[in-house]
């Protein structure tokens, strides 16, 4: 498997970070470096192995279905980089 | 006498009660080392009034008559990775800038509820996602042995931990470990670090990096130090689903160094082609050490050890992408300059660019690759699938009757800052080597110094518990540590 511009770009678009054209490349690059490392794993017979969901059996614990949090506002906005009037701010999304 | 700030958390604990000693005193001292000690990169964000008003408070709990908990009046660094109430916690990232946390993670909240004094946050690679501690937004942590003109890593991620406590800058400082983050550092330091089993300490409140694979732990002067703090570390948290409801034994309790008749398995998968020479000796010696104390010394068979990092470099990756797609710019640290027209795509395409370093935006990716559509069962379910065969080669072995495993905790001795800048990512990768199988297995793994390279650099070995036996595990690492004798310090040049 190898990973081409278009590819590298796609992968980009999908985690929204901004990668400039000509920085793709070495990107691609990079990734078919670390891909081919992952590609090991074909070697391994997995036929009939469940695929590990946690590392320690354990059953969740289970809690009433209640509130048990909340009315914290202006903690919970304090860190934002743009909040107004009790929201977080951001560039109009829908027109 | 010893100078107050390279005291062990042992003895100052044990000064402390006797009144010979106050928190003051040893938080004053620690601060002045810090202050001479800039150019180690250690601690990046200074809380000096914090510490010296939890010194007074500890001093004052300690002179109250009731029976202090030990780690009252111990002064800690914490790793930048822990969220601490009011103060910067960015974990080593341009796009945390400015954040301050209005809550306390529970690990953080458990210390100082036993009265320990925070004297600053820590230096780590930039989210843990490194081995040198070169990733971080603030700079490299440099280590603080020294033997040439070269400045040498300190290991990372938690590479400001291990340089603050091997420079005794403080009594021990937390630190955390996804594939090795707590004892590659540890070994590069010659410190002892511990990362418990998984589920042992909550994650909560700790920035998240790949969450089936966190732990946090201590890093300590000694095998007893660690075995004192992590007792402080553990513990039930409702507030973390996959944090166990058992109980916290009294782990400095069972350090007898008495191995008699315990079983120490050596993973001859862990024989590396090119390993260096000194390494294997180390490896050698300390097997002779822990037969000498009277263990019973096996051979076993760990055989898909070699698939370990492939499939880590699966998870891991896959877990990042999902955890920090939550810094979109929107409700803490950094948000891009935006041009006009740009619209909310653009100020998340924009914002994570800018505040994630490579090796973030690298492992985003990736992992958003092995995640997507047509790729997800060829490469994530596959390597959880390699991950069960993992932890499956530890349940044979350890049902077979084997105790601890005892492995080399790293494939050299610190290397130079800088010196990697030109390999490929993978090359970076293989330090992790002995150290990711216990994160994804889950269990308990801990790196004592035992001995010195032929440079002087300090070189580690890791002892692997059955899993919730921590206890066990620094009772073992107790007897290794007496038996290796080392005392080594390096010598200060900073």
């Amino acid at each position: 498997m190898s990973i081409d511009l278009e590819t590298a770009a796609r992968v980009a678009k999908l985690a929204r970070i901004e990668v400039p054209e000509e920085a793709l490349p070495a990107l691609a690059e990079e990734f078919n470096t670390i891909l081919g490392f992952i590609e090991q794993l074909g070697e391994v017979d997995v036929e009939g192995i469940e695929p590990m969901v946690s590392v320690t059996p354990q059953r969740l614990k289970r809690r009433a279905d209640i509130v048990t949090d909340g009315d914290q506002q202006a903690s919970i906005l304090a860190n934002a980089p743009d909040a107004r009037e009790g929201f977080f701010a951001v560039p109009k999304v829908v027109e | 006498m010893t100078d107050l700030n390279a005291l062990t958390i042992a003895e100052a604990r044990d000064a402390l009660r006797k009144g010979n000693v106050t928190s003051k005193d040893l938080t004053e001292a620690c601060l002045k080392a810090i202050e001479g000690a800039g150019v180690l990169g250690a601690f990046v964000h200074h809380t000096p009034d914090l510490a010296m008003a939890q010194a007074a408070a500890a001093d004052a709990r300690l002179q109250s008559g009731a029976e202090a908990p030990a780690m009252c009046g111990i002064p800690l660094g914490i790793k930048d990775l822990f969220c601490t109430k009011g103060v910067a916690s960015q974990a080593g990232s341009r796009i945390l800038e400015g954040f301050k946390p209005e809550y306390e993670s529970t690990v953080s909240a458990s210390l100082f509820d036993a009265g320990a004094v925070m004297l600053g946050k820590l230096n780590m690679d930039e989210f843990a996602m490194g081995s040198s501690n070169e990733t971080s937004v603030y700079g490299n942590a440099v280590n603080p042995w020294k033997v040439d003109a070269r400045q040498l890593t300190p290991g990372g991620s938690s590479g400001g931990s291990a340089s603050a406590v091997a420079a005794d800058l403080c009594l021990g400082a937390t630190g955390t470990d996804t594939g090795g983050s707590i004892r590659q550092p540890a070994a590069f330091t010659g410190i002892t670090g511990i990362k418990p089993t998984y589920g042992r300490c909550s994650r909560w409140g700790i920035v998240a990096f790949a969450s089936s694979l966190d732990q946090a732990g201590p890093m300590t002067k000694t095998v007893r130090d660690a075995a004192i703090m992590l007792e402080a570390m553990c513990g039930h948290d409702p507030k973390d689903s996959t944090s166990a409801d058992l109980p916290v034994p009294n782990f400095e309790a069972m350090l007898t160094g008495d191995v008699r008749g315990k079983t120490i398995g050596i993973p001859r998968e862990y024989r590396m082609d090119g390993m260096p020479g000194e390494i294997e000796k180390l490896w050698a010696d300390g097997t002779a050490m822990m037969k000498d104390a009277g263990a019973k010394i096996v051979d076993i068979s760990l055989p898909h050890t070699k698939y370990a990092l492939p499939a880590y470099y699966v998870i891991a990756p896959a877990e990042a992408s999902s955890n920090l797609a939550r810094y979109d710019g929107v409700r803490y640290g950094h948000r891009a300059r935006l041009a006009p027209g740009d619209g909310i795509t653009e100020m998340y395409e924009k914002t994570r660019a800018e505040g994630f370093g490579p090796e973030v935006q690298r492992r985003v990716m990736i992992g958003t690759y092995v995640l997507s559509a047509g790729f997800y069962d060829a490469y994530y379910n596959r390597a959880r699938k390699v991950r069960t065969l993992i932890k499956r080669d530890f349940d044979l072995v350890f049902a077979d009757g084997v105790d601890a495993i005892l492995t080399p905790a790293t494939p050299s001795a610190a290397f130079g800052l800088g010196e990697m800048a030109g390999a490929d990512p993978v090359q970076m990768y293989l330090n992790d080597v002995f150290t990711v199988t216990v994160n994804l297995a889950g269990l308990p793994g801990i790196s004592v110094p035992a001995g010195l390279d032929k440079q002087g650099l300090p070189l580690g070995l890791q002892l692997i518990g059955r899993p919730w036996e921590e206890g066990d595990l620094l009772n073992c690492a107790y007897a290794l540590e007496t038996a290796a004798g080392f005392v080594a310090k390096p010598g200060k040049w900073w």
